[in-house]
């Protein structure tokens, strides 16, 4: 059973298992940094599943920690690698994992990326494509406003990518973050005041009137559960986007934290599954792991691939018949405009409603000529601009209305 | 340990055929009393895992089906109100106490299967099939009684379990399960099997199918999870086709091909799924099969 093979003292036993427990510590601690839901109740266990021979041979002790310590199927998928990195000292393994935070350094993290674009805001907006001749004027004296007596008033109507100075964009993530909450009280409010029942229910009536000896005086109703609306959120987030994609990503932050159901993805070239790395309480330190996530951000977009890969792998799970999905991109395809339709469409099968949000739509002199948009027009049930936090707000009473 | 080529053979024994991994869960199910939790596509056998384990144990099962909208009294318990009343009405006159007592006492109590499931004299197994279709609450109050193994009746009082059950859940995934009931349960990750797996499955299950069909099969359903499909075919349905292929009396696939072609439907289960799959692709992916 022990793996040493002479027969060691009680002191050695002793030095043996302070080594072995120290090591053990260690492991959690590197699974908890990888995202494993590790308390001290798996600690324990481990160690009594190491007392009781399953440290015999790796593959066996792999095997058991796996069922352990993994909680859904990424872990399960993850743990080989991590096991097999720390306590066998594999190479391979532990320098694919290395290389995949080199090449998150090497990256500009998403953070990093948007500051620096909103930094550039100003400047930028003068060399943008679509042509606004009043956009400089207009930029300065949006800033101009800002300095009014109701600076949140006015914040509310001001484009994102005007938005410079880093006070006013952490302002707008704050107000952003705080319309996620609003949107969820309201919505949930209005549930309550639809509740009425239409059948009887015959069993807890004549449960509660036992007390009048069964005579049916107190009714109880019974009604059809209404399911909580589902908001999927699908951001683009490629290099034409990147202006907006920070505030966004505040607002689907917050939308996550308090919707009951809500499920997030990011895609550009490829789509990654975002909703664990959001449900980070403080929003820094969600952004943080996932600009892990969102390696080649700032790129090209493939949104009718991502469509696919969503359709494919991830709809059956996250949408269900009351599920509005949210698409927040430009519509700026890079790929094949042909497939995004075809997968549009199927994706419109799903769900309920489908929203395009496209902050490019309120600008001056854009049309959706395309290809990727109008492919994608007709299948969408509300193609609407979402450019400051005013036009985000009124979204709410048409998600209402779901 | 000792225990887990035990395991592995006693499932064997009863039909399932389980990897190694699955041995291990099985005896760290018993040595560390947690639940184990079950995640897979649809038709991998979750479902059967509990089954065989019940078989193995020589033990009952006890099968909680979850669904929108599940409450207590389906899960736990319920009184039975109409003999209640009936017995209210009987000894109408009679002491109010001695009533009550009567009425709120073992007789009336309606078990259901969480209830059931931890006053069995023999520990049984408890599968909770499917429970990413209950509600949030539902699993709030699960995962409390997982940890206590005790309900709490207010007529009644407490009702300690006498054994702790083998508790199996399985879920679809078509709803995040909370991160509280996925620390608290071992985690197995159920996938399709490989194709010698899944030919010693057919061989267990289908009277009459033979090592070389039951390979060519289990080769030729592998060929057809790579094709892009809507609805990838689990092990049931490859059970299917296997049964339907040994009752059409076909010794070897190559043999008959149109045969195999038109009993594809016991695979494919959509539309779209049946036109990708076409004659050609059938026989080119017939072809690959050795």
């Amino acid at each position: 059973m022990s793996c040493c093979g002479t027969n060691p003292g009680y002191d050695e036993i002793d030095e043996v298992s302070r080594l072995v427990s120290t090591k053990l510590a260690a492991f959690l601690k590197t699974l908890r940094d990888n995202g494993f839901p590790v308390g001290l109740a798996e600690g324990q266990d481990a160690a009594s599943l190491m007392g009781a021979g399953y440290a015999a041979k790796p593959g066996l002790l792999r095997s058991a920690f796996k069922h352990l310590f993994s909680a859904r199927k990424s872990d399960w998928e993850k743990f080989d690698g991590i096991f097999d990195a720390f306590w066998l000292g594999k190479r391979v393994r532990s320098r694919s994992i290395a290389a995949g935070l080199a090449k998150a350094a090497n990256n500009p993290s998403l953070k990093s990326l948007q500051d620096a674009d909103a930094r550039q805001a100003g400047s930028q907006s003068a060399t943008d494509q679509i042509p606004s001749p009043d956009d400089a004027p207009e930029g300065r004296s949006g800033e101009g406003r800002m300095e009014g007596a109701s600076r949140a008033e006015s914040l509310a109507e001001v484009d994102f990518r005007k938005l410079a100075d880093p006070d006013q964009i952490e302002q707008a993530h704050a107000a952003a973050a705080q319309l996620a909450k609003t949107m969820r009280t309201r919505l949930s409010r209005r549930d309550l005041a639809r509740r009425r029942g239409y059948r009887l229910n015959l069993r807890r009536t004549i449960h509660n009137n036992i007390s009048h000896g069964g005579v049916p005086i107190d009714l109880v109703m019974r009604r059809r559960k209404q399911k909580p609306l589902r908001l999927v959120i699908l951001l683009d987030a490629s290099g034409s986007m990147s202006l907006y994609t920070g505030v966004f990503l505040r607002f689907i932050h917050g939308v996550l934290d308090e919707f009951r159901e809500a499920e997030a993805f990011l895609f550009h070239t490829r789509l990654a599954y975002v909703s664990g790395a959001m449900k980070e309480k403080d929003a820094g330190r969600a952004l943080d792991r996932l600009s892990l996530l969102a390696q080649g951000a700032g790129g090209g977009t493939k949104i009718g691939e991502s469509l696919k890969t969503f359709n494919r792998w991830h709809a059956a799970r996250v949408i269900h018949s009351r599920t509005v999905v949210m698409i927040v991109s430009d519509g700026y395809e890079t790929g094949d405009a042909a497939l995004l339709g075809r997968e549009m469409a199927a994706l419109a099968k799903r769900c309920r409603r489908i929203v395009w949000l496209n902050p490019m739509m309120a600008w001056e002199g854009y049309a959706p000529v395309a290809a990727g948009i109008k492919a994608a027009l007709p299948h969408i049930d509300l193609y609407a601009p979402a450019n400051t936090l005013q036009s985000l707000t009124a979204l709410e009473p048409y998600l209402a209305r779901l | 340990m000792k225990n887990r080529e035990q395991i592995a053979q006693g499932l064997a024994a009863c039909g399932y055929i389980a990897d190694a991994d699955l041995a291990t869960a099985v005896s760290l199910m018993q040595l560390l009393r947690r639940p184990l939790l079950l995640e897979g596509e649809a038709g991998v056998g979750k479902t059967e895992v509990a089954k065989a384990l019940a078989a193995v144990h020589a033990t009952e099962l006890i099968r909680l089906q979850c669904y929108e909208g599940l409450d207590q009294s389906a899960a736990l318990y319920e009184w039975n109100y109409q003999r209640q009343l009936l017995a209210i009405q009987a000894h109408r006159g009679s002491d109010a106490d001695s009533i009550e007592d009567q009425i709120f006492s073992e007789k009336y109590l309606l078990e259901r299967p969480l209830l059931a499931a931890i006053r069995r004299a023999q520990p049984p197994v408890l599968l909770i099939d499917e429970i990413d279709r209950a509600d949030d609450e539902f699993e709030a109050f699960l995962l409390e009684l997982l940890s206590d193994f005790q309900v709490s009746i207010p007529e009644l009082g407490t009702i300690v379990a006498t054994t702790i059950p083998h508790v199996v859940l399985t879920s679809n995934g078509t709803r995040e399960l909370s991160d509280a009931l996925r620390r608290r349960c071992l985690y197995h990750y159920v996938d399709y099997p490989d194709v010698e797996r899944e030919a010693r499955i057919i061989m267990a299950r289908i009277d009459g199918a033979s090592a070389s069909l039951s390979l060519q099969i289990a080769r030729m359903v592998e060929s057809i999870r790579k094709e892009e499909l809507r609805k990838v075919p689990g092990v049931a349905e490859t059970l299917d086709w296997a049964a339907a292929l040994v009752g059409l009396d076909v010794r070897d696939l190559h043999d008959a091909p149109e045969t195999v072609h038109e009993t594809l439907m016991c695979l494919l289960k959509t539309q779209e799924d049946r036109a990708r799959v076409t004659r050609e692709v059938a026989e080119r992916l017939l072809g690959k099969v050795a």
